[in-house]
């Protein structure tokens, strides 16, 4: 028997077969059986047919990427087959339809091969092909030891409240899939699930948009506006449901335009807001960004990348959106770019958006990404009374007169930071306008008038470092030949990639902004220190290297790039032979 | 709108003008329409602190700065949607939305349609002037066809919208007309509109004596005609007929064309929020909890 504290198990099949809730299934029963549990998943941007893929990573320690490659391959049909075939080592095993299936593979030199005839148990015995994904769960199951008595639980409390008899036909389905492996294969591989017996822990299982969205609420937000996006869509199917809850509110809006102006809207009128969307969404929306910017109304707009440009690969991943988040829109537009790089910072990141929107009166912009949007990973569950709310700084209504001739919206400040009227509020009436403005928000053109209040909506960030990201993590060796700075999901395979690195002898440092614009210099600069080399790698998944781009204009250091832009993220096989590649040199 | 934001002691017209001097040209329709509004803010007894004007860009879109109420000036065509969030975030406010026939039916029409269907309680004034004013003279999608302007010196080519007729068909519930020249018609279209629960748009004719030369004053008089009680507004049908009578005999009928009474988007939302047992206190820890393994 393997004696690996971890197994990666991949599921292959044509969209809509289950793929996804097979591979959901076995997630949940292997958290269930204590193991920590990160999921990699791709599918086709149709909604029927196309090749989807589920991936799970089962480990005794803790996950941060989706590893390099898979010990085990499920396929359900000839696609899967192909589109994986590269991928079937010696020391691969391969679970497909077979025979009966819709193809017949190859003699794989080296591959475990194990043909299970789903397609013919689900549809002869079963009478349907809708319990091919349970019979092949059956199946996998039994061959790699994933705890029968979790999964079965799990299939109950998925399928309870569609009835007994639907229960009773997905169990059969699980064991019929079992038995036909205990009768049939001999199981001649090494892998198997080192499940530890049952969870005690307080574990959540959640994706990083149901993160963003579960944040959200915790963050005090009561309006949001949705328009639907892959692969963003997530985000706002969960609040639906939640927000009413609340008391808040989710409207769909006719176009990611109507929605952002909706939610400056209900800022301006007191509400903690929020939209969610993806690269063509925020291409629409950068013209009210600068709105937002301008009459300082409090915003966070939550962009999980995709590939672009244009429509570009809808489900494939990129972190391609970067220098949109951070220079998207006409003119001098204060805003805030934070990454996140994990389930949990999706959580966390998401109510420190809010909290920086409503201390700074800016647009706070979280870049997510299509791999970490629909990753699921097993968290620690969130100790809420360590969370801290910030709210804006409002107008007090004192020693001010009537109506709208004293009251100082755009206050000159030291911070730079104005008290806020809030509309109801007696003496405190003024208008909010895009055009430039005095302190009272009356229309102004001169040059002395602008340039002042563009230094005063800048001067709010010029101290956001040493103020709310003083604490940026990073890990490895001090002094280090070489150092990576990673942003976004890229993170999870730059630390594992670090920890093998390190045990094969070499001195290598990470650095893991949050902050990713303004460009968190003094983080960087420190980090660079202890680097004497000054080789400094910064892998990410777009053409242009727009974080290195970033970090040369903003700091002295210069990145060497690592762009990747095929649709996928690192894996991190991909850095440790990068990092050495660049030592070597 | 909310009856309870109502103001003690009761002010005047003037008390809603702002120190801000119009930078409309004289002559201009948009400064009956703001006397109107005046007029109608007095009448309805609006609180300056629980009101807020929003428009988007353009002539008419200045309005805001003009009345002492919190006001929201914001980007060109996005009035609509702006004002659904304010409203749909503090329903308490009286939420005024003004501007102009490009704003609305350009480049913001196509949130019309959905601000109509939501029935959010807020009142539409808008200035239609037939002309895009602030760049100096551009054809508008409510110019005639062969409307001579400055991008479109050989006249233009395409047939012009009709806002009520679309108003209507569109779903809002409160559909009137009003004319510059007739302040206190106008005035009380306002009022009405203000008073309607749900969505109501006013589609004034606001002539720019400077840029359009066609649809003047002179040329408007003689055809407008005040609606009279034998139109039942409530007749979907003929609220229609009477919208697209226009077309056929050249008149313009001012007043109310169409209204009914349908649940505002706040009714609902709250509707929504009762079924859901909304909590202002919501145990997020058991929100959480669902996520389990």
């Amino acid at each position: 028997m393997n004696e690996s504290k971890e197994l990666i198990i991949r599921i292959g099949g044509e969209g809509g077969e289950g793929v996804i809730s097979a591979g959901e299934f076995i997630t949940q029963a292997a958290a269930r059986a204590g193991l920590h549990v990160l999921t990699f998943k791709t599918f086709p941007a149709e909604i029927r047919g196309g090749y989807a893929m589920y991936q799970l990573r089962a480990s005794n320690d803790p996950l941060t990427s989706q590893g390099d490659g898979f010990d085990v391959m499920v396929a359900f049909n000839g696609e899967a087959y192909e589109m994986n075939k590269s991928l079937l080592r010696e020391g691969t095993a391969f679970v497909y339809d077979g025979p009966g299936g819709d193809f017949e593979p190859e003699n794989l030199p080296g591959v475990y091969m194990y043909p299970v005839p789903m397609t013919k148990i689900s549809k002869g015995d079963l009478g349907s092909i809708r319990s091919k994904n349970m019979v092949a769960l059956g199946a996998v199951a039994q061959l790699f030891s994933i705890p029968m008595e979790r999964l079965r639980e799990t299939i109950q409390r998925k399928f309870q409240k569609l009835g007994v008899d639907v229960v009773e036909m997905n169990l059969k389905a699980l064991d019929m899939g079992a038995s036909y492996v205990r009768s049939e294969i001999k199981k001649t591989d090494p892998y198997a699930l080192q499940a530890k017996g049952v969870n005690s822990e307080d574990v959540l299982i959640l994706s990083g948009n149901e993160a963003v969205a579960v944040g959200a609420l915790a963050a005090g937000c009561r309006y949001y506006a949705a328009y639907p996006i892959t692969p963003a869509t997530e985000i706002a199917n969960w609040l639906a449901r939640y927000l009413p809850k609340a008391n808040g509110v989710l409207l769909q809006e006719e176009d990611e335009i109507a929605a952002i102006a909706s939610a400056i809207g209900a800022s301006y009128a007191g509400a903690k807001v929020m939209t969610a969307t993806s690269g063509p969404g925020l291409s629409l929306m950068s013209e009210l960004l600068g709105l937002a910017g301008m009459i300082e109304t409090p915003l966070v707009v939550v962009d999980v990348q995709r590939a672009g440009p244009s429509t570009g690969m809808p489900t494939k991943h990129e972190q391609s959106d970067l220098f949109l988040a951070a220079h998207g829109g006409h003119g001098d537009i204060p805003r805030i770019v934070l990454g996140a790089g994990s389930v949990e910072d999706c959580f966390y990141l998401t109510i420190k958006a809010f909290n920086l929107a409503e201390k700074y009166q800016v647009p706070v912009l979280l870049l997510s990404d299509t791999s970490l949007g629909i990753r699921t990973q097993g968290i620690k569950k969130p100790n809420l009374n360590n969370i801290q709310l910030t709210n804006r700084l409002t107008f007090n209504g004192n020693g001010h007169g009537n109506g709208s001739t004293h009251y100082k919206r755009y206050e000159m400040t030291e911070s730079g930071i104005s008290p806020m009227a809030i509309p109801g509020q007696a003496g405190g009436a003024y208008i909010a306008t895009g055009l430039e403005h005095d302190e009272k928000s009356d229309p102004i053109y001169t040059q002395a008038g602008h340039s002042k209040m563009t230094e005063k909506r800048f001067r709010k960030l010029a101290h956001l470092e040493e103020e709310d990201f003083s604490a940026i993590s990073w890990e490895g060796d001090d002094p280090a030949d070489l150092g990576i700075i990673s942003w976004g999901s890229t993170h999870g395979s730059v630390q594992e990639a670090l920890v093998r690195l390190r045990s094969a002898g070499y001195k290598v440092a990470a650095l893991y902004p949050h902050l990713l614009f303004p460009v968190p210099a003094i983080a960087i600069e420190r980090f660079a220190a202890r680097i004497p080399s000054g080789k400094i790698l910064v892998p990410e998944v777009n053409f242009q290297g727009q974080f290195a781009d970033l970090i040369s204009a903003h700091t002295t250091v210069k990145p060497i790039k690592y762009p990747i832009y095929g649709g996928l993220p690192f894996n991190p096989e991909m850095i440790v032979n990068k990092v050495k590649e660049v030592l070597k040199k | 709108m909310n009856a309870q934001a109502v103001a003690s002691p009761a002010l005047k017209p003037k008390d809603y003008k702002s120190a801000a001097h119009p930078t409309w040209c004289p002559g201009c329709g948009d400064f009956g329409v703001l006397s109107a509004l005046y007029q109608a803010m007095a009448q309805l007894g609006l609180e300056l602190d629980k009101t807020v004007v929003v428009s988007g860009i353009g002539c008419s879109s200045r309005l805001p700065f003009f009345v002492k109420t919190y006001g929201f000036h914001g980007c060109h065509g996005r009035a609509l949607p702006t004002a659904l969030g304010i409203k749909v975030a503090r329903p308490d406010l009286n939420v005024i939305v003004t501007g102009g026939d490009g704003d609305g039916f350009s480049i913001g029409a196509g949130h019309v349609p959905h601000i109509a269907r939501k029935n959010v309680d807020v009142t539409y004034v808008v200035m239609d002037n037939r002309i895009y004013g602030l760049t100096k003279g551009q054809v508008s999608p409510t110019s005639h066809l062969g409307f001579v302007a400055t991008t479109t010196p050989y006249g233009s080519l395409d047939e012009p919208v009709d806002p009520v007729t679309f108003s209507i068909v569109y779903g809002a519930t409160f559909v009137a007309r009003g004319f510059s020249a007739e302040r206190n018609h106008l005035a009380d279209l306002i009022v009405r509109g203000v008073q309607h629960k749900g969505f109501s748009i006013i589609d004034v004719v606001s002539p720019c004596p400077i840029f359009n030369k066609d649809d003047t004053f002179d040329y408007y008089k003689p055809l407008v005609k005040k609606i009279d009680d034998s139109h039942d507004p409530t007749n979907k049908g003929k609220a229609l007929e009477l919208a697209m009578s226009t077309s056929t005999d050249g008149k313009v009928p001012i007043g109310v064309y169409y209204e009914v009474k349908t649940p505002t988007l706040g009714e609902r939302l709250e509707g929504l929020k009762r079924a859901n047992k909304g909590s202002d206190t919501l145990d997020i820890s058991a929100v959480l909890d669902t996520f389990k393994v």
